[in-house]
This record gives C-alpha cells, structure tokens and sequence, in this order.
C-alpha cells in the first residue's frame, strides 16, 4: 500500500466573530490524499472547504487560528513548520489555484514575470531557464502564443485564459499536491469545459495529487477520483466519486445532487412566448457600445465595440435571457439599459419613449421602471447600511414614504422574497451570501420596477441557494408581472425560467427566439456549443462533451 | 483620459480665479477705506487724499480688481508702498529662498516617511507600528513655531551644533547651506512627514489586503519581496498623490517657521508686509503661495489618475 501524500487529522479550526468570539467553523476533519489522486471537497458556501484546502499549504486566514489537529505531509506536520520552512514548502511541495484569477493575479507585474518569479525565488533554476520554463508550461495549458502573452498584464487576457494562467504558475515549481479552489466557478460553461480538461490533463502530465474544492457536484463528478461533502464545517459523507454520485448515503449529498439543473427535455419547453405582444417595457434598437482605455499606461490596439448593434425588446412580465460566453457583451448591455454605460449609437426606448443614455439624465419615473440586481451582493449593499437602510432608500426616493410606511413596506418586501422582518435591522455582513442576494432583490422590487435586469446573479451562489432563488424570481414574476432581463451563462437555469433566449456571440446578438425553438432547433452553431457545455453528471461526460466539440 | 486630466487643469484654474477674488475682495475692499486702513488713524487728511490717487481708489472695485488682474498676468505686480521696490523683483530672492527649504526638506522627509510607512505596513499594529502611531500624534498635535522653538532651544542654543536664525543664505557654499538650514528643515520635517506616514502605510495596508497578495504568500514568496514587488507597486498612486499634497502645504505651509527663524523667505515676506500694511505685496505674496498650493493639488490629482490600477474597469 502506498503512503498517502496528505494526511489531515482531526483538524478543527476557529473563526472570530465580533458578536460570538471564537466560533469553530471546521471541526474534527480527517482525510488523506494518496499519490495520483483528485479528492474533491463539496459543500455550500461558507462550508469550510476552502479553509481546510488552505491547510494544506500551512495556512490559515486572518481572522482564524488552528484549534487543533495535524496536516501532514509526507509524514512531517506543516503546521509546526518555521516560518522561512513554510516560505520554502509553499508553492514548491503545494500549490494553490484561486477562484478568481481576476483578483489573485497581480495587475502590475506580467504574466510571464509571475509564473517564473516562484521557480527562480525557491531557487530552482536561474531566471533565464525560468523563463524558458514559463513559456513551457503556457504552452501545456493550451494558451495561445506564449511568448507574447508572457510580456502581457493579467488584465488584457480573458477569464479563461487568467484561469490557465494561475494554473500554469501554481504548476511552476513542480509540486506534489495542488490545492485548486473553485477554479472553474467565475468562468462560462464553454470556457469552464476547456479550462476543465486543461487542468484535469495538466495533473495527469505533471504528475500531480490535488484537493478540488468546488460546489457543483456535476463539474466534480468529472475530474475527482473521491468525494468529500462537507456541511457546517464536518464531512458528512466521503467515498469514490461513483460511489457519492449515484448511492449518496447522506440526505445532504442528496440535497446537492437533486440541485444539479439539468437541461430539460426540448418538447417540456415553450415553443412559442406565452406573453401577449403589447407594447415592449424595454426595447433597444440598434446599440453600439465602446470602453475607453482607463491609461495612458495601456498599451495595445485601439478599443474596439464590445457591441456591434444589438437590438431587442422585453415585453411585460416576460423572462428575457441573455446568454453567451464571458465577453460577449451581456453585461455591457445591462449597463446601457440601465444608464450605467452610454451607448456609442443607437437607442434605448422605455414603453416606446427614448430614454437618455446616462441615468444622471433620466426623469424619476424612467429610472424606477429599470432596476438592476447585480452578480455580487457583497459589493452592491453598502456595508454600512441595515438592510431596512437599503430597501427603504428607494422607498423615500421614488414614492417619498414617511418613516413608519417605509418600515411596514420593508417588512412585506422582506417577506416577499422569504426573509424573516426581524432581519430589518442586520448588516450585510451579518447574513449569508444568499440572503444578502434576496436582499438585493427586495431592493429591486421596492421601486416596482417593470423590468428588473439580473446580472448573472446566481453564479456566486451556490446550487441549493441558486435554486430557492430561481423558484423565488419564478413566483414573483407571476404575482407582480415583473418583465426580467436574465443575464447569465447557466443554461441549464435559463431553460428553467427564461420565456425568450438572445444568444450573444462578439458583441451580436445571433439567435433570438422562444426557448424551446432556440435550445430545440439550435439552429447556430455556437448555440449548440453552449448548450453541449452544460456539464451533466456522469462519469465521462467532459470527455464525450469535448468530443463533440472536436466533430462539429 | 486626458479629458479627465483637462477637467481638473480647468477646476484649478477656476480656483486660482476664485482666490484671486479672494484675495483682493479681502485686501481692497473689505477694510471700506483702504487708504485709512494702510495709513492708519493718525494719517493727515493730504497724505490720505495722495495716497487714494496713487491707488486710484476712485475707480469702481470691479474696474479695479480687473486691472489688478490683468497687472498680474501679465507679471505686473505693482510696487511695493514701503519701499517703493518692484514687486516682482522683491519676490524673486525670497521665493527661491523658501523653494530652496522646501526643496530640501521635501528630498530628505518623501523618502524617509515613504520608508517608514512602509515599515509601518510590513509590521502592522506590531512594536513599530504602535511607537509610530504615537509618536506621529504627538508631533502632528504640537504646533510648528512650538515644534521650532523646541528644536532651536536643543540644537542651537544647548548643543549649539546648528545656527538658529537664518538671515542670509550662504549660496556659494551648498555643504554650510544644508547646515544652516537644519533647524528650519527639521522642523518642516514634522509637519508633514507623519501624515505621509500614515497615508503611505494606509494605501500600502490597503493593496496589502488584496487575493494577490494571499496568492503571492502561498506561492512561498518572502515578506519584504510581498511588500515591495506585489504591494507597493499597487500604491504607488495613493502615495504619489499624497505626496503631492504635502509638497503644496510645504511651500505655502511655511509662513510660521520662516517667522521663527527670521528665514528670508516668501512667509516672513509676507507677514511683515502685513505689518507695514503693504498692500501690493501683501497680494502677490498671497496670490503665489496660493498658486503654489493649488499647481501641487493639480500634481497629486493627475498622479491619482495616472497612476489608478491598470484594468481597474477593464471588461
């Protein structure tokens, strides 16, 4: 029998909160990692799983501390290591691929600078070697034209290509084990299978274990040899990926497989929209949009428009989705619906009356027939402000509410999208990522909004959170006849609730048609890419899905 | 981009026009009878009347404040009333004198506080830190002629290592200059050098929080490569930017320690034109420093911009 790589034992760990002090988030974990394999952690946000996936590295947040127990590797316990012992271990025995290579890449230092800097400060190889090694390991990760995107800043490369990136620098200094933190998760279902494939072949290459920490069960089924599901900081259930996939054993485990969205059946779906053709609540016609370049410092071409003329209209209390890869323009759109960006040509029109570009410039009522919820509740709450603050502003702005018939208005919002009242008076901070997110919703619906736009809200929640919402939104559309614009890369929610599908592809719009028709007859080519992407929960799937790929 | 750039060029123009009214609306026409005011109660009633002409107080305010302007862009400041000198030409000796102690402390306070604030950021709420928090409340609360006073009563008077008034520069000898500037120097160090600290270790604390720093931690690199190649370079706009504004308050900031000690420079120009009621020089000094004052402000503004993350809204 082999030796196992990592072994964690008893492992608890300690959070401090300002109102309960030392609280224990991981408790009295015990795993092992052998030599080869993929051992994924699953569970709900907040679960602990990355916690104990940064043990593995020796570390522990800030705000946290060890409360007992051992990691060791190959045999000799890191958490006792010495400082510099750690510094030298770090990077060279583990690694650790972040969620979001956006924000764990450096803006100022190059690409080719941050893969080869890990390699030449453990001493490993002089920088001239590093360097050549670097332009290696982009290589084997599928990126294009290493030698150029080497001298490149993280930011003038793609969310697909960042995420390789991080892959290729964690891979830099030849490690044992890789700590892989939902890297997959920020990335669209066509880059995420990619990206995906890439990772799982560059551990077989480099001949590395890892730790996969990830929150759909779907993408885990693909890559990881065991499962571990974690609830409220304990492994509630572990065993071989077939063996957790199809005989779950714990009614959590159950929970997260039954949360899974598949794509419905084409026949189940809408063929034509249900919706009256009245007048449209939102219609755009023909809009060009443009980023200018935020310094002088940036080198490159010119911008060019993120969109190329897109036109659509939303019709009352109809589900409009927008979907396409990261990039496409889905979210630029919002924007200049909403008046956050101005379109470069063309027009927005509110119940066939054109509307200012800018929202500084639109009249009360225009701006309350738009509300938009964003991706990340987290940045748009204001910290500082109780949720009755935040749902009560829109009540004083757009109907001049007194202070009592605001506080009564909270409540039924609240209770709207099925918060308790008493969380009235809670910060942001004080609530989970998915009720900060309904939050955020009840704030859209205090204008009574005709058209709500959600910007890929649900893909920082996850599965379980993501699926009350959706039933949520589905409920609310029915009561209130609230139009959505559905801004996401989730087909498989999309199908769900959306009553009409725009495809967007390079800034076009290039299939707008009833779900069903879109998604049955997939007609475009890149719509069946994008469908084919939506990962299933089988063994194999990535394999055959990406095969597929190849024939087309 | 460069719109932005115009955008604030255009703002500080409009203050320096702003003060310009200030300056005059608080020189020329608040006092009611300006000539009373420069000469006294005791003036006669010939040397007021005389005096009114040379000012051509006869004229409308409004008529007058442009013709005041239009002398000053055109570098026509007027003659002083006491000596009947050139105003230009008065201003020139002793604004080099004040750049030239600004200067030097500038070159010695920028890299030392950007030092130390950065050592604060590397041990944050550690020993160091905690000592300079102290320390630089404590310096920042006493005022800067105290601070001098202090520091001449020391250095100039016990120790007698340096001068403790500065009447005349010594420009041909730079090594005895730096000498004789130390106590004035040392006291402007003060005044803005903890507030850069805090500022430097605030922006660097700042960067120092983000995923890329964790990331460059787990990646096994050392303490002092984090801070210097993955933090500061992130900060160096905030930095930059407060620096700028220290530098502004330096050069206009000075007026108090040039007094203390008797430094020929624009501050002490300036206050004893006030005491002689100097009116002429009383403004253009007012005008300059409050030029100086807003052309850094401009400076730290630009380099905020310039300097905002690369891709901080790239998409």
């Amino acid at each position: 029998m082999t030796k196992p790589l990592l072994e964690v034992r008893r492992l608890t760990i300690e959070a401090f909160q300002p109102e309960t002090g030392w609280r224990k988030v991981v408790h009295d974990v015990s795993f092992d990692v052998f030599p080869g394999e993929v051992v994924a952690l699953i569970g709900e946000s907040g679960g602990g799983k990355t916690t104990i996936g940064l043990t593995a590295l020796g570390y522990v947040r800030p705000g946290m501390r060890l409360a007992g127990g051992k990691v060791l590797f190959n045999g000799e316990n890191i958490l006792s290591f010495s400082q510099e012992r750690l510094r030298l271990f770090r990077g060279a025995s583990v690694a650790y691929v972040a969620q979001s290579a956006s924000a764990a890449l450096n803006p100022s230092i190059t690409i080719g600078n941050q893969i080869s800097e890990g390699i030449v400060q453990h001493g490993l190889m002089s920088a001239a070697d590093a360097k050549r090694r670097t332009l290696e390991l982009l290589k084997a990760l599928s990126l294009p034209d290493p030698p150029h995107l080497a001298m490149r800043y993280p930011q003038e490369t793609s969310g697909g290509q960042q995420q390789r990136v991080m892959t290729a620098m964690s891979l830099s200094c030849g490690p044992r084990l890789l700590v892989l933190d939902e890297p997959t998760t920020a990335l669209d279902v066509t880059t995420q299978m990619q990206v995906l494939k890439t990772i799982k072949d560059a551990l077989k290459e480099f001949d590395a274990s890892a730790i996969y920490v990830s929150h759909d069960l779907a993408v885990v089924s693909q890559i990881a040899t065991r499962i571990l599901v974690l609830r409220n900081g304990r492994i509630v259930e572990a065993g071989d990926t077939f063996d957790v996939l199809e005989r779950p054993s714990h009614e959590y485990t159950r929970a997260l497989r039954a949360a899974v969205r598949k794509l419905p059946h084409v026949e189940d779906l809408p063929q034509q929209r249900t919706v009256a053709r009245s007048e449209p609540s939102v219609s755009v016609k023909n809009v060009r949009a443009t980023y200018d370049n935020p310094s002088i410092f940036r080198r490159g071409p010119a911008p060019a428009d993120v969109l190329h003329g897109v036109s659509l209209d939303v019709y009352p209390g109809e589900v409009l989705a927008v979907v396409g890869e990261s990039g496409s323009g889905k979210s630029t759109l919002a924007r200049v619906i909403a008046g956050l960006h101005s379109a470069r040509e063309g027009k927005v029109l509110f119940r066939g009356q054109a509307v200012s570009s800018r929202a500084s410039r639109r009249s009360k009522e225009c701006l309350k027939s738009v509300q938009i919820v964003f991706q990340s509740p987290e940045q748009a709450l204001n910290p500082r402000a109780t949720v009755a603050q935040a749902i009560g502003r829109p009540l004083a702005f757009y109907f001049g509410m007194s202070r009592s018939d605001r506080r009564r208005r909270v409540e039924e919002l609240l209770e709207m999208v099925g918060i308790p009242p008493e969380y009235a008076d809670k910060y942001p901070k004080e609530m989970s990522g998915g009720e900060r997110q309904r939050v955020a919703i009840a704030r859209a619906l205090a204008a009574e909004p005709s058209v709500i736009i959600c910007d890929e809200f649900l893909s920082a929640l996850d599965t379980i959170v993501a699926a009350q919402i959706v039933d949520l939104m589905k409920s609310l559309r029915d009561r209130l006849g609230t139009a959505y614009i559905f801004i996401s890369h989730d087909l498989a929610t999309v199908a769900d609730i959306a009553d009409r599908v725009a495809v967007m592809q390079h800034g076009r719009v290039v299939e707008l048609a009833a779900i069903g028709e879109v998604f049955g007859a997939r007609r475009h080519q890149y719509t069946a890419e994008l469908i084919r992407s939506v990962p299933e929960m089988r063994l194999g799937w990535l394999e055959s899905a990406l095969s597929g790929v190849a024939g087309t | 981009m460069l719109n932005l750039i115009t955008r604030r060029l255009f703002f500080a123009l409009l203050a320096l026009f702003a003060t310009s009214v200030i300056v005059f609306a608080a020189t020329e026409v608040l006092p009611g009878d300006v000539a009373q005011a420069i000469l006294g109660q005791e003036a006669t009633p010939e040397l007021l009347k005389s005096l009114r002409q040379e000012l051509g107080l006869n004229r409308s305010p409004v008529e007058r404040y442009f013709s005041w302007l239009g002398g000053f862009v055109t570098g026509d400041l007027g003659h002083s009333l006491a000596s009947k000198a050139d105003v230009l030409q008065t201003i020139k000796p002793r604004l080099a004198n004040t750049l030239a102690l600004a200067a030097y402390a500038a070159i010695v306070a920028v890299p030392l506080s950007v030092l130390l604030g950065i050592i604060c950021a590397a041990y944050p709420n550690r020993l160091i830190d905690r000592i300079f928090s102290v320390v630089s409340v404590f310096i920042v609360s006493i005022p800067e002629f105290v601070v001098g006073l202090l520091l001449v009563s020391v250095f100039a008077v016990q120790l007698r290592w340096f001068p403790a008034v500065v009447v005349r520069l010594n420009w041909s000898e730079p090594l005895s200059l730096l000498v004789q500037l130390m106590l004035p120097m040392l006291t402007l160090l003060c005044t803005i050098v903890a507030h850069t600290v805090r500022m430097t270790r605030a922006a660097l604390l700042d960067v120092l929080s983000m995923p890329y720093i964790e990331m460059a931690l787990l990646k096994g690199m050392s303490r002092w490569r984090i801070i210097l190649r993955h933090g500061l370079p992130n900060a160096i706009g905030p930095i930059a930017s407060v620096v700028a504004l220290n530098l502004g308050y330096l050069v206009s900031g000075v007026a108090l320690v040039e007094v203390v000690f008797a430094y020929p420079g624009l501050g002490r120009l300036m206050v004893d034109s006030i005491s002689y009621r100097d009116l002429p020089l009383i403004q253009a000094t007012a005008m300059i420093m409050c030029l100086m004052f807003i052309i850094f402000n401009l400076i730290a503004d630009i380099l905020a911009v310039l300097f905002k993350p690369r891709g901080a809204s790239v998409r």
